[in-house]
């Protein structure tokens, strides 16, 4: 979303006579080369991280096959190693932080575009991103020892007594109140996220042509009515893409989640129970692993998460790509 | 309730909603940085700054840690920021309409996101298997990848919002391309790199993930590059996991630490980006 003018200059690959045919001319040619080494070496290195993920997967994937994807076993001692409960984990966790922090993140966007008082908005808005300036760890240590202890005495008792018997919903919320486990740490995540979608979402609607804002109001319509039927139908890819984007953070945050999950490697319909995810799987267990098999489950781990969030971003990028298009 | 009553509440309740969400983000930040105080600031004293990480149950600081975590960030942004600012100026200057600077910009954008324990992932196997341990290098090559994809981010948006017309003027002098980019571009970019690259910094200040497989930690004080380095965020991993309450204190004050300065960082680019309009926030 540049207020950039539009852009004539003529930009193609740099050719042999860039600049002036003088003396002097090879210093082009030496610039033009190292920025693209530059631009080289950072594509590189997303080669790098898939070459070296599926080099470190490939001993558990031949031993496992694909079996691995769906085995809830995961026990070290007997070298029998199944990804099903973190991978079960992180899309639950995921599913609550977006169930938290999507309505909200709109809910902060819609108020620094159409409610704020215009001398505050600079300020909300920076005081917003400020939290996802926040270190991960520091949401870690924090929702151990202040968020977990809440979460035990008041909000989980309260969810078992009140939900706990309905049926099917009330599957949910059994077992005793731990503190920490699949909510704390899809709670952690949605407030993680929330800067993320609020800071893209905002920039979305600020694209929304002020005439159409103005002919939803002059034909009488509240500001309700003007943000679902004119914002939010021309923002709802860009919107999309928001989400996507903090979908992205969300499935692999690691240190928020690995001290707040339980750590354990199992799946329960209870979300109040404790379980693992994949990012937190391998930051407890990866300078442990004492066997090459295990050492290479934990990369297949790894592997399974890059490929999830690389999906999730690249369709992110997709649609951020087409506002801009659009904006052109 | 006739119709404009009701669209006039639905109104009033959907407007209160966006002006509640906003509390509740303002809120989380708040209680987190009331916490962080409370509990850090306790224990905040010079002894953090001259003494070395404890045993249990003995006292100490956390000096090793804080230089670790000072040395590892600058030589990770000292190699991160040549490195990004020429690739993002070859996205904006040269690339802007081809196919490799379309490839290299979503590329990047993915790195950008991509969970950082699998960068530490990746450099564990690049560096520190070969090395056959553990090193303070590992961590700022670690650390320097993370902070790279911020910088071009920034970079590239930076120089695209600078007016094609100055550089025009420019050629139509007979300036050649790289003297353009290096006279005038970079001269209008100027401000919007140098908050990208504190940006990085922000970012690379507290991640602790990346560590865990890298650097890992040192219970002493080390300046080798060849061997493990302490750094305040596996500390803080480390200590707050622990069962001493001693270890738990100095885990809260590294983690005030940390938050006051990669908040103070935020803050300097964030101002740094308004004074000078040419930049986009990432």
């Amino acid at each position: 979303m540049s207020g950039a003018e539009e852009n004539t200059f003529p930009t193609g690959p740099a050719t042999p006579d860039d600049g002036t045919a003088g003396p002097r001319s090879w210093i082009g040619k030496a610039f033009s080369s190292v920025s693209l080494s530059a631009a080289i070496i950072v594509m590189l290195s997303l080669g790098g991280v898939m070459y070296t993920l599926s080099i470190g997967a490939a001993p558990a994937l031949k031993e496992f096959g694909l079996g691995f994807l769906t085995a809830e076993v995961w026990n070290p001692v007997t070298s029998q190693f199944g990804a099903a409960a973190p991978i079960a984990g992180t899309l639950e966790t995921a599913l609550i932080a977006m169930l938290i922090g999507v309505p909200i993140s709109v809910g902060i966007a819609i108020f620094l575009t159409e409610l704020c008082p215009e001398k505050l908005r600079h300020g909300f808005a920076i005081t917003i991103e400020l939290l996802a300036g926040i270190p991960s760890i520091i949401y870690g240590i924090w929702g151990l020892f202040v968020l977990a202890p809440y979460m035990q005495r008041h909000i989980q008792p309260f969810l078992i007594d009140r939900f706990g018997d309905i049926p099917i919903i009330g599957n949910l919320f059994q077992g005793p109140p731990y503190g920490i486990g699949i909510l704390t740490a899809g709670l952690i995540l949605g407030v993680m996220v929330l800067p993320f979608i609020t800071t893209v979402t905002r920039d979305v609607f600020l694209t929304v042509p002020s005439l159409q804002r103005e002919s939803a109001y002059a034909l009488g319509a509240t500001t309700t009515e003007v943000i679902w039927n004119v914002v939010i139908p021309y923002s709802k890819v860009g919107m999309l893409g928001a989400i996507m984007l903090g979908l992205g953070r969300a499935l692999g945050e690691t240190m928020a989640v690995t001290f707040v999950i339980g750590n354990a490697h199992r799946i329960s319909a209870s979300i109040l129970a404790p379980g693992t995810t994949i990012s937190a799987s391998i930051a407890n267990e990866f300078t442990e692993a004492t066997t090459p098999i295990y050492t290479s489950s934990l990369f297949a781990l790894g592997l399974i998460l890059f490929v999830i969030t690389f999906i999730v971003l690249s369709v992110a990028q997709y649609m951020l790509h087409r506002i801009k298009k659009a904006e052109g | 309730m006739d119709i404009y009553a009701k669209r006039k509440l639905i109104n009033r309740l959907s407007l209160a909603f966006a002006t509640v969400a906003t509390a509740f983000g303002l809120f989380w930040l708040a209680i987190i940085m009331w916490t962080l105080l409370s509990k850090g600031i306790t224990s905040l004293n010079l002894i953090l700054f001259t003494e070395t990480t404890p045993p249990p149950g003995a006292s100490g600081g956390l000096s090793n840690a804080i230089f670790g975590s000072v040395f590892m960030n600058a030589l990770a942004i000292m190699i991160a920021a040549p490195l990004g600012i020429l690739a993002g100026t070859y996205l904006a200057e040269y690339a802007r309409d081809s196919k490799l600077g379309a490839v290299a910009r979503f590329v990047n954008d993915i790195l950008l996101s991509a969970p950082s324990i699998i960068i530490g992932m990746f450099v564990y196997e690049l560096m520190v298997v070969p090395m056959g341990h553990f090193s303070a290098w590992a961590g700022t090559v670690a650390l320097a990848i993370i902070a790279i994809p911020v910088i071009v981010r920034t970079t590239q948006d930076s120089l695209l919002l600078v007016p094609d017309r100055l550089r025009e003027a420019a050629s139509a002098l007979g300036a050649p391309r790289w003297r353009v980019i290096t006279s005038i571009s970079y001269r209008a970019a100027k401000g919007g790199i140098l908050t990208g690259v504190l940006l990085a910094l922000a970012r690379v200040s507290g991640e602790t993930a990346p560590l865990l497989f890298t650097a890992l930690n040192n219970q002493f004080w080390s300046t080798d590059l060849n061997a493990p380095m302490a750094n305040l965020p596996v500390v803080i991993f480390q200590y707050a996991l622990s069962p001493y309450v001693d270890w738990q204190k100095l885990a809260w004050s590294g983690a005030l630490l940390i938050t006051a300065a990669v908040l103070f960082i935020n803050i300097t680019a964030r101002l740094l980006a308004s004074r000078d309009r040419s930049t986009k926030r990432i």
